[in-house]
C-alpha cells in the first residue's frame, strides 16, 4: 500500500495554533525570525499583538517563553527545533523544564527534511535529550492529521511539551478523525512474525516496509508511538510479547531515542531482542529528501530490506 | 547620558529603618553561611542594601499572599547570592526566620541556588548566570499584554554581563520598549576568579567606574540608564522611584557597590566570593556589623540551627 502525501507539520502549526487562539487569549507565538518558515506567520496575520518577535537570539527567546508562562500565557516556539532545544539547552532545563512551565517546544525542521540545509539543521539527537529532561513531555506526530491532534491537546495540557515537527509534506497514515490519546502507542499494522515500532512520520514508511515484507512472507506488527515521553511500557511489552522479536526504526539517532527507550523498557520488564534502524552515531548531510532517505536506509524499500537481512540472520 | 540618581527624601525613621534591614539582612547572611558551611558572601553583602530597599520599600508585594497576580516580581539573577534573598524575604515575612538554618540542606526549601517550585514568593529559578534577564522580559511583555502595572525587577551580578543571554534580552526588551523592566546590576567590580589586570597582580577590584563601560553597553543597547552608590539607601530609593516613571525604555540602575561590603576583612576581596568562615573570622564579622555579642541564633533559635 502507497499512502497518500498529507500536508506539511509545518503548516499545521501555523493553522492550528491560530485556530487555538481564536478561542483561547492566553496563547502566543515568539519567533526567532523563522516565522515564514515554520509557519509562524499564519499566526502573526491573524493574531498580530500576540506574535511576539524575539529576533535572532534564542536562548532569550526560550528564556522569555518561561517569564511570559508565569504571566499565565501559552508560549508556542517558532524557530528549528535544532535553535529551540539544543542552542538554548541551559534555558530550557532551568527555566522551563526545572520550573514546569507551561511553554510548547514547537517549531518543524525535525530529522532529515531541511530544505537540503544539512547538518546544522538537521537535528537526529532531539529525543534523546529532551526525553533526558525531567518533567519534559515529548511528542512525536507522524502525520498532518496527528501533528494537529497533539497540538490541540498541547494547549490544554499545563506545562512544557516538546513537540517534533517535520518542515515537509510527509505521507498520510491517519485519517481526520483520528484521535490523539496522549502516552499511549498505536497499533497500526497487526502481524505475527516480528514488531516494528516506530516514531513520527517515518511510521508512514515502515507501514509501506511491512507492505513490502508482506510480500516476501513476512507478516509484521507496527506500532506506532506519538508519546514517547511518558514512554508507552505496557503497550511496548504486549507488542514484544506477541512476536518475541523487535525492531525498531526512526528518523533519529539511534543512541538514546525511541530504540534506546524501547531496549531500555524491555530488558527490565520482558527481555527481548531489541534491534534498532537508525542513524549510527553520524553527522548527516544535505541533500533532497528522497536521497537522505535512501542513504541513511529510512526509505520504505530500505527498511523492508534491512528487517528482512536481520530476520534471515537469525 | 546615565542619570545620577537623586536621593529620596527620606523621613530620618524609615531611614533608620531600612539601614538597620540591610544590616540584619548582613548578619543573616554572614550566620547563615557559616552554619551551613556553604555558600557565597561578598555577592550577597554587596546586594544587602538594594534587597533591603526593595523588600521594605519599593516592590508592590504581599507576603501573605505570596502569588498576589498584581504584585511585582522579582528575579534575583545572580542566582549564587541566594542566601541575600532568603534573608530579606525571612525578614519582611515569607517564612520564619528560624528556616534560615536550613539553607543548602537536602529537603531545604532554601536551596544553594533559588528553587520557585520550593519556596513561595520566589518568582522564577535561577542559578545558571544570564538567564533571569530573559526571564524578566517575559514577565514584562506578559503583564502589558493582560493590561497590569506590576513592574519586574531583575538582579544581575556585573561579571554575570559577560554571558551573551543578558545582551540578547536587552536588545529585546528595547526592541518590545518593555519600560516595567528594571535591571539592576549589583557592579561590585570582583567576580569569582576573574583577570589579573597587568597593574593588579592581586586580582584587586576594577577602579569604581562611573559612566564606564557597563553604562555604555546598556545605553547602546536602548535603555535608560540611572546609576547610584549601591550603599547610599535614599539614593536607591530615589533611583527606584525615577525608574517608576516611565519613559519608553527598560531601565537599567547601575548600582556601583563593594563586594562583601560591611564585613572588614571582606570587602574589595575576590576570594570571599565563597569560602568557609572560621569562629574567629565569624565574630570580628559579627562585631563589624554591629551586631551585639551574646548567644548566636543558634541558640535563641531553639537549637533549630
Amino acid at each position: 500500500m502507497s499512502l497518500p502525501m498529507g500536508r506539511a507539520q509545518r503548516e499545521i502549526f501555523g493553522e492550528t495554533v491560530t485556530e487555538l487562539a481564536n478561542d483561547d487569549p492566553r496563547i502566543v507565538v515568539l519567533d526567532a525570525d523563522l516565522g515564514s518558515s515554520t509557519k509562524g506567520d499564519i499566526f502573526e496575520k491573524a493574531h498580530p499583538e500576540r506574535y511576539l518577535q524575539m529576533g535572532i537570539a534564542e536562548q532569550n527567546m526560550l528564556g522569555v517563553a518561561a517569564g511570559i508562562a508565569m504571566m499565565g500565557y501559552i508560549p508556542y516556539i517558532s524557530t528549528f527545533v535544532s535553535f529551540a532545544v539544543v542552542r538554548p539547552l541551559d534555558q530550557v532545563r532551568v527555566l522551563i523544564a526545572q520550573t514546569r512551565a507551561n511553554v510548547k517546544i514547537t517549531g518543524a525542521y525535525a530529522g532529515l527534511f531541511t530544505g537540503q540545509a544539512g547538518k546544522t539543521h538537521q537535528i537526529v539527537d532531539d529525543v534523546s535529550i529532551m526525553r533526558a529532561m525531567p518533567n519534559m513531555v515529548v511528542l512525536s506526530p507522524c502525520d498532518d492529521t496527528e501533528a494537529r491532534e497533539v497540538l490541540r491537546w498541547s494547549a490544554a495540557y499545563d506545562g512544557p511539551v516538546y513537540i517534533r515537527l517535520m518542515r515537509d509534506a510527509t505521507q498520510r497514515l491517519f485519517e481526520d478523525g483520528h484521535a490523539f490519546r496522549f502516552g499511549e502507542a498505536v497499533t497500526v499494522r497487526e502481524g505475527r512474525d516480528v514488531t516494528l515500532v516506530s516514531t513520527g512520520a517515518q511510521t508512514s514508511r515502515v507501514v509501506e516496509a511491512a507492505d513490502l515484507l508482506a510480500a516476501d512472507g513476512i507478516d509484521a506488527h507496527v506500532v506506532h508511538v506519538p508519546t514517547i515521553k511518558p514512554f508507552p511500557a505496557a503497550a511496548i511489552v504486549e507488542a514484544a510479547a506477541k512476536t518475541g522479536r523487535v525492531i525498531t526504526i526512526e528518523e533519529h539517532s539511534v543512541i538514546g531515542g525511541l530504540g534506546g527507550a524501547v531496549a531500555e523498557t524491555l530488558s527490565e520488564l520482558r527481555p527481548t531482542r531489541v534491534q534498532r534502524i537508525g542513524l549510527y552515531d553520524i553527522f548527516t548531510e544535505s541533500g533532497t529528501n528522497a536521497d537522505l532517505l535512501e542513504l541513511y536506509g529510512l526509505s520504505a524499500p530500505k527498511v523492508a530490506a534491512q528487517v528482512g537481512a536481520l530476520l534471515r540472520e537469525g | 547620558m546615565s542619570e545620577i540618581a537623586a536621593p529620596a527624601a527620606l523621613d530620618p525613621r524609615e531611614l533608620a529603618r531600612l539601614t538597620e534591614v540591610a544590616r540584619r539582612i548582613r548578619v543573616e547572611i554572614v550566620r547563615t553561611v557559616a552554619h551551613a558551611k556553604a555558600g557565597h558572601l561578598g555577592g550577597p553583602l554587596s546586594a544587602a542594601d538594594m534587597l533591603a530597599v526593595l523588600y521594605f520599600h519599593t516592590l508592590r508585594i504581599r507576603p501573605d499572599i505570596p502569588d498576589w497576580p498584581e504584585r511585582d516580581r522579582l528575579i534575583l539573577s545572580k542566582g549564587h547570592s541566594s542566601v541575600a534573598l532568603y534573608a530579606a524575604m525571612a525578614l519582611r515575612g515569607y517564612f520564619p526566620l528560624e528556616e534560615m538554618a536550613t539553607f543548602d540542606a537536602v529537603g531545604s526549601r532554601l536551596q544553594g541556588h533559588p528553587d520557585m517550585l520550593r519556596l513561595p514568593g520566589l518568582d522564577m529559578s535561577t542559578g545558571s548566570l544570564g538567564m533571569g534577564i530573559s526571564a524578566g522580559a517575559g514577565m514584562a511583555l506578559g503583564a502589558r499584554l493582560s493590561g497590569l502595572d506590576a513592574r519586574t525587577y531583575v538582579i544581575l551580578g556585573d561579571g554575570e554581563c559577560q554571558e551573551g543571554e543578558v545582551w540578547e534580552a536587552a536588545m529585546v526588551g528595547a526592541r518590545h520598549r518593555l519600560d516595567n523592566l528594571v535591571a539592576i546590576v549589583d557592579h561590585n567590580r570582583l567576580q569569582q576568579f576573574g583577570w589579573v589586570a597587568s597593574a593588579a597582580p592581586e586580582r584587586t577590584p576594577h577602579p569604581p567606574h562611573w559612566g564606564g563601560e557597563l553604562v555604555a553597553k546598556w545605553e547602546a543597547f536602548g535603555w535608560r540608564v540611572i546609576e547610584v552608590d549601591g550603599h547610599d539607601i535614599p539614593a536607591f530609593v530615589g533611583a527606584f522611584d525615577a525608574a517608576a516613571r516611565p519613559d519608553g525604555r527598560p531601565v537599567a540602575v547601575i548600582a556601583h557597590t563593594v563586594k562583601g561590603k560591611g564585613v572588614s576583612f571582606m570587602e574589595d576581596r575576590y576570594y570571599w566570593h565563597t569560602r568557609p568562615i572560621t569562629p574567629e573570622e565569624l565574630a570580628i564579622a559579627m562585631q563589624d556589623l554591629g551586631e551585639p555579642p551574646g548567644p548566636q541564633a543558634a541558640e535563641t533559635a531553639g537549637g533549630a540551627r
